[in-house]
């Protein structure tokens, strides 16, 4: 089962994944965005690092509801409110358990997938976080690692595609070639929850 | 819904950009009658002046417009748009009757604030800045 502590190892490893990984973020976010992407979330994911350390977090659900809206008074970009979405509805969904299953949080994430989807009006195949957050999401009912994969292949497959949502979708055309910096993000949170998971004394399933 | 509050409907301007947000809100004052109480705040940009959304400012903004009849909020693009949804959403920090308007940015500012100095309620309010969609220049 999954308590508190396993949560906030989680978004502390979000944290420093999030910020070795900012520059490129925000290269990637060059040619197809405004190049904000890694900044806005490195500020985001810091502020959530320094709110746990801060404030009592004694569920999953209120590690996620803090973190959730840490990103959406900090991160300044899209990012913010769509990733805070995701987090807060994800812990809305799961309530006040004192530990959850992994199978629990697949679900709780698949609602705020949904809240995210509805926020940006995004679907499947438009070339943004929704393409890795979803297979993601979905592969997490089978195991962490599995939903790593699965995050990383769908931001990956991104590439190709052309943006039909957000600031990539303005430059039409152009956006084919580039690998989505919000689906890559989505990624590397789902890598961190993997190797949470791995690494982790009393909080992995598995 | 309506608002029970006797004041004025208040409105916030959300821009990425501080400067286009403070001069819209200067445009729409400019050309609405004189003499009412002033209603209208901008949001714009982060709150170390980039261009941006901080939702901080916007609860401010809010705060300071509301006199119980309820607020109209106007944004520009993204993360803006993105950010009010949110903060209705999630969040219970904006006054009750804080609405997103949806509306052209700079013409549905204008007519969103003509008819709220003009004692219109938030129905209205928000009416009269989704007309300004239908304002067509060619």
């Amino acid at each position: 089962m999954l308590d508190a502590a396993f949560f906030r190892r989680w978004m502390t490893g979000a944290a420093a994944l999030i910020s070795r990984e900012a520059d490129r973020l925000t290269s990637l976010d060059s040619p197809i965005g405004d190049a904000d992407h890694g900044t806005n979330l490195h500020r985001g994911f810091s502020a959530v690092a320094t709110a746990l350390e801060q404030e009592e977090t004694p569920t999953p659900s209120a590690v996620l509801t803090l973190c959730g809206r840490q990103l959406i008074s900090t991160v300044g970009g899209a990012s913010g409110p769509l990733y805070g979405t995701l987090l807060r509805r994800a812990g809305k969904a799961l309530g006040e358990a004192p530990e959850v299953s992994r199978e629990e949080l697949a679900a709780a994430l698949g609602a705020g997938v949904q809240a995210v989807a509805a926020l940006g009006g995004a679907a499947p195949g438009d070339k943004t976080m929704i393409d890795a957050l979803a297979p993601a999401a979905e592969a997490l009912a089978t195991s962490f690692e599995a939903a790593r994969e699965a995050a990383e292949q769908g931001a990956v497959d991104t590439t190709p595609l052309q943006a039909r949502k957000g600031r990539a979708s303005y430059v039409g055309e152009r956006s084919i070639g580039h690998q989505d910096p919000g689906a890559t993000s989505s990624a590397l949170l789902f890598a961190a929850l993997a190797e949470t998971a791995a690494g982790g004394e009393g909080g992995s399933d598995e | 819904m309506s608002e029970t509050g006797t004041g004025p409907v208040g409105v916030v301007l959300v821009s990425h950009s501080a400067a286009l947000a403070r001069a819209t809100a200067e445009l729409a004052t400019g050309l609405a009658p004189g003499g009412g109480e002033v209603l209208i705040e901008a949001a714009g940009g982060t709150e170390d002046g980039a261009l941006g959304t901080s939702a901080a400012l916007i609860v401010a903004a809010a705060r300071a417009v509301d006199r119980g009849a309820g607020v109209a909020v106007l944004a520009d693009l993204g993360s803006a748009v993105l950010t009010v949804k949110t903060l209705l959403a999630e969040e219970d920090e904006l006054p009750p009757g804080t609405r997103l308007v949806d509306a052209p940015f700079v013409e549905g500012a204008v007519a969103a604030y003509v008819s709220a100095a003009a004692g219109a309620d938030l129905d209205a309010v928000a009416a009269a800045a989704a007309d300004a969609y239908a304002y067509r220049k060619v």
